[in-house]
């Protein structure tokens, strides 16, 4: 045979390479195939795929610090949180600022909880803070009508900061602040409002224009009102002195040519001192005044974050990288530790009793069969948490197994068991309900298993025990594999019966996780929980594909 | 039942006897008998095979002679010695099942070491063993194969070669061929027989296919309805049969209805439904009764120069002619029987028949058996 007869593409009758001529032949199928499995596909992708792939994302999400206070978080990057100074005075102004403005759309309680999740305290300092930077408003406000009562009244700043027709408006300070709501509120600002910021006030007057840009957003393209009849929010006045007691102010003062010169003026020579931001905040909360609160906020102010993933090992991110928690609040990696060794323990449990009953099932009559599968089947046909609650008249202390073995004697009355609200309790009551789980595969596997291998096996000279050990039962381990994957699985996830008969020592990582999904809060802890629980399950598999191999798994 | 002394229908016990069974009776579920009354002994190596419907209770004696079923009533001897009650792995029978049952999670080697390893041989003459068990039958390089892995027929040899491994002096077989084709069941036929006899060994095979009994045995018992019908070597089986049933199982037959006029030595004049008169032996019949002919379609004859001269000839209309390579095969209507089938050879002398021809067909007496009916 020459080279070019062995090189050459094979060719199909009509010329074209055999492989394309298959791949076109088979396409049709493939499509057919598709078009079978593309409803189930889209309805899981929609309702399963998606929202588990957003639940998991949150685990590192922390897109909530710097949406709610992006200034701060630009200027803390200057300060070095392992050092022992507090932050400088740029950082407590524009928290004052920010975190104004979040109180204004209510969002520095949520912002309080994503910290407190890292250090308690947290929220109740945010919370309060809302309340009391008000204040701190109010007396600027009064030293600003002090001066002239011009500065109490809300026109005026509405003449102040409005570009009229025809003046330069500041489009970049209005698209920012419109980014900003955005982020805050739920909605997006809308529609057109009566306010544009002139450009030459928000040079003059930096802080004065953002603040009151923002509250005109949230005025008229959020809450739909006149911007101009309304008040305005109180940082404004501690914004005005702000920028009225800035060095330069009076230089910059004679270039500018709009509403109300002479009254600024008036205002920068009014005896009118810089705010202090600092102390402010410490007149809040001494909190504030703490190092420690700080880094906290340092700490967790990217936009992703470990910090979940750290917690949800019993570690905690700090200045200084990821340390361990103090040992006090170490508790996750013991409940995930807990959480395996019992669902093996059920693994096992459900094995034991599950391997002679499939082997029943499996050589008695297919009627006798029938009859007995449907035993098996009968707990599925019950509430779960019927059957769950039905353990726990069982196995209390006062309950019907502690009663027997009292009448019977083999416990004393004042000595009965505990049996319940433990992992004993757990372990009974998973084993119970994930038994059917573990007899089904074997039993399907088992029915393939031909009688007449142990019947060779004898003919052999092997007795009853090796016939059974060396060549039924390596027979029957796809069928253990399978329903101890299923076992294992199922009950490394289970949530509703740990939480109603473990008590606080039989309960699961999944009782932590609901724990934080709906009392705590901390999604972005459970989420991480999560997706460590998913790696778990799924490195076990892949362990378990390696020593048995999954292709020896059979569910029927 | 008249036997006139061809055969005993149901051999009388021997001293050499190597497996027995004596009256031995065999209930499922306390109402009906699936085997009745069984006596059967066989010869140290002996390849006997039990041939039946199915049904006819040949696979539990089977069963009961390799222990996984007990007798309801009698008693098995292996060499002399009851084995009612011992468990099968201490029988040290070796047994080919249908499936083949190698084990699937082992290889060829280790199934066959199985039966070896159980009987604590040491592992270097163990190796000894299965490699020369390979070897007999052909298989030596797939030791370290999976049985899923080997073609039927490679199966059904590993089978045998398990069965033998272990150097039983009684092997079993229950219908080890039926999984295969054709060629491959008729090479397999002549390689047990033969591996048998070389070794020596007493065979007990099962089976439904008559051809394949005819071909492999030393004997053959004919089960029906949970008796033995006959036993007797293949010659005698389909040359003598003593009853009609063992006539109508083994090869092709014809069938004709009549009453017994009368009956003289070995020769008795039958009357046909259709009143006709022919000549026949009779085998077990009194005069009077009724009866069922049966004669072999390559025994009748319509050659009229190489019949006896006087005998009873019958008229008979071509129905039907078939070209089957080596032979001719006709169909005949005769007293009314519309199947009656003659086989011809291929010979050149051979007249070839026409549908409608009309013809006169006779017999050897000695070749036409009145069965009972």
């Amino acid at each position: 045979m020459s080279d070019t007869a062995i090189h050459a593409p094979v060719l199909a009758a009509d010329g074209t390479p055999l492989k394309r001529s298959l791949g076109r032949a088979l396409r049709v199928q493939k499509m057919r195939a598709l078009a079978l499995i593309a409803p189930l596909l889209i309805f899981v992708l929609i309702s399963f795929i998606l929202p588990i792939g957003d639940m998991l994302f949150r685990s590192v999400e922390n897109q909530i610090v710097e949406d709610t206070m992006p200034y701060t978080v630009e200027e803390l990057k200057n300060w070095d949180g392992a050092s022992d100074e507090l932050p400088p005075e740029p950082v407590f102004r524009d928290m004052y600022f920010d975190l104004f403005l979040a109180t204004e759309m209510k969002r520095h309680t949520r912002l309080g909880s994503r910290f407190n999740y890292e250090s308690s305290g947290m929220s109740s300092l945010f919370r309060q803070a809302g309340r009391k930077l008000t204040d701190a408003g109010k007396a600027a406000q009064e030293a600003l009508e002090e001066v002239d009562p011009v500065w109490g009244e809300r026109e005026t700043y509405f003449t102040l900061f409005n570009a009229p027709e025809g003046t330069a408006v500041d489009t970049d300070l209005i698209d920012t602040q419109k980014k900003r709501i955005r982020s805050l509120a739920d909605e997006a600002p809308k529609g057109e409002m009566d306010f544009a910021p002139s450009e030459q006030a928000s040079a003059l007057l930096p802080f004065s224009a953002r603040v009151y840009t923002s509250f005109a957003v949230i005025t008229g393209m959020i809450k739909n009102k006149a911007v101009e009849k309304t008040k305005p929010m109180e940082s404004l006045y501690l914004a005005m002195i702000q920028d009225v007691t800035r060095p330069g102010f009076s230089d910059d003062l004679k270039a500018y040519d709009g509403p109300f010169k002479d009254d600024l003026a008036r205002l920068a020579t009014g005896g009118l001192t810089a705010p202090d931001y600092t102390a402010i905040f410490e007149s809040v909360d001494r909190a504030w005044g703490n190092v420690e609160t700080w880094r906290v906020i340092q700490t967790h102010s990217g936009a992703y974050t470990s910090g979940y993933f750290l917690n949800a090992i019993d570690m905690q991110k700090t200045p200084e990288g990821a340390k361990m928690q103090p040992q006090n609040k170490r508790v996750l990696i013991q409940l995930f530790i807990r959480t395996i060794i019992m669902s093996l323990t059920i693994m096992g449990a459900c094995i034991l009793l599950g391997y002679p009953v499939a082997w029943l099932l499996s050589n008695v009559p297919t009627r006798t069969a029938n009859l007995l599968l449907m035993l098996v089947l009968l707990p599925f046909w019950t509430s779960l948490l019927v059957r769950t609650s039905a353990w726990k008249v069982m196995l209390q202390q006062q309950g019907v197994i502690n009663d027997v073995l009292v009448w019977i004697g083999l416990v004393a009355n004042n000595n009965r068991l505990v049996l319940i609200n433990n992992e004993i309790g757990t372990i009974t009551a998973m084993t119970h309900i994930l038994l059917p789980f573990m007899i089904l595969p074997m039993y399907s596997v088992m029915q393939t298993i031909n009688p007449s291998y142990l019947r060779a096996a004898k003919s052999l000279g092997a007795t009853n025990w090796t016939a059974f050990w060396r060549v039924y039962f390596p027979q029957s381990v796809p069928g253990i594999g399978a329903g101890s994957i299923l076992v294992f699985i199922l009950s490394i996830g289970y949530y509703i019966t740990p939480e109603i008969v473990g008590g606080t020592k039989g309960v699961f990582i999944s009782n932590r996780i609901a724990y934080h999904i709906s009392s705590s809060l901390n999604w972005g802890l459970a989420a991480a929980l999560g997706t460590i629980l998913l790696v778990v399950v799924l490195a076990l598999y892949w362990c378990y594909d390696k020593i048995v191999g999954i292709d020896n798994v059979k569910l029927g | 039942m008249i036997n006139n002394g061809e055969t005993p229908l149901v051999e009388s016990q021997r001293g050499d006897a190597f497996v027995e069974f004596e009256r031995v009776q065999k209930s499922y579920d306390g109402e009906n008998l699936v085997v009745k009354d069984l006596n059967l002994s066989v010869p140290k190596g002996e390849f006997l095979t039990m041939l039946g419907p199915s049904g006819s209770g040949k696979t539990t004696c089977l069963m009961m002679l390799a222990g996984f079923e007990t007798a309801t009533h009698g008693d098995i001897r292996l060499a002399g010695t009851s084995i009612n009650n011992i468990p099968p792995h201490k029988r040290g029978i070796g047994m080919v099942f249908q499936n083949y049952a190698l084990f699937p999670h082992m290889t060829i080697a280790e199934n066959l070491a199985f039966p070896l390893e159980v009987r604590k041989i040491g592992k270097a003459e163990r190796e000894k063993k299965v490699k020369r068990a390979l070897d007999m039958v052909e298989m030596g390089k797939f030791g370290g194969r999976r049985p899923a892995q080997l073609s039927g027929g490679q199966q059904q040899r590993v089978a045998l070669a398990r069965a033998l491994v272990f150097e039983p002096e009684l092997v079993l077989m229950d219908e080890p061929l039926g999984a295969l084709d054709k060629q491959l069941r008729e090479k397999m036929q002549f390689e047990i027989t033969h591996l048998a006899h070389e070794l020596g060994i007493t065979t007990v095979y099962v089976t439904h296919d008559q051809t394949e009994a005819l071909t492999m045995s030393d004997r053959v018992a004919v089960f029906d309805d949970g008796r033995i019908q006959q036993i007797a070597p293949p010659d005698v089986l389909y040359e003598r049969p003593q009853n009609s049933f063992v006539a109508q199982f083994i090869g092709e037959n014809n069938t004709l209805r009549g009453l017994v006029k009368q009956i003289k030595g070995d020769l008795a004049v039958v009357q046909l439904d259709d009143g006709e008169l022919i000549d026949c032996k009779p085998i077990n019949v009194k005069e009077g009764e009724r009866t069922q002919v049966s004669i072999r379609p390559e025994r009748v004859e319509f050659d009229k120069k190489r019949l006896q001269p006087g005998v009873h000839t019958l008229k008979a209309e071509v129905l039907e002619f078939v070209y089957m390579g080596d032979i001719f095969r006709t169909r005949l209507r005769v007293a009314g029987n519309d199947d009656f089938i003659v086989k011809t050879r291929n010979a050149p002398d051979q007249k070839r028949l026409e549908p409608g021809q009309m013809l006169e067909i006779g017999w050897l007496p000695q070749d036409c058996r009145a069965l009972d009916a």
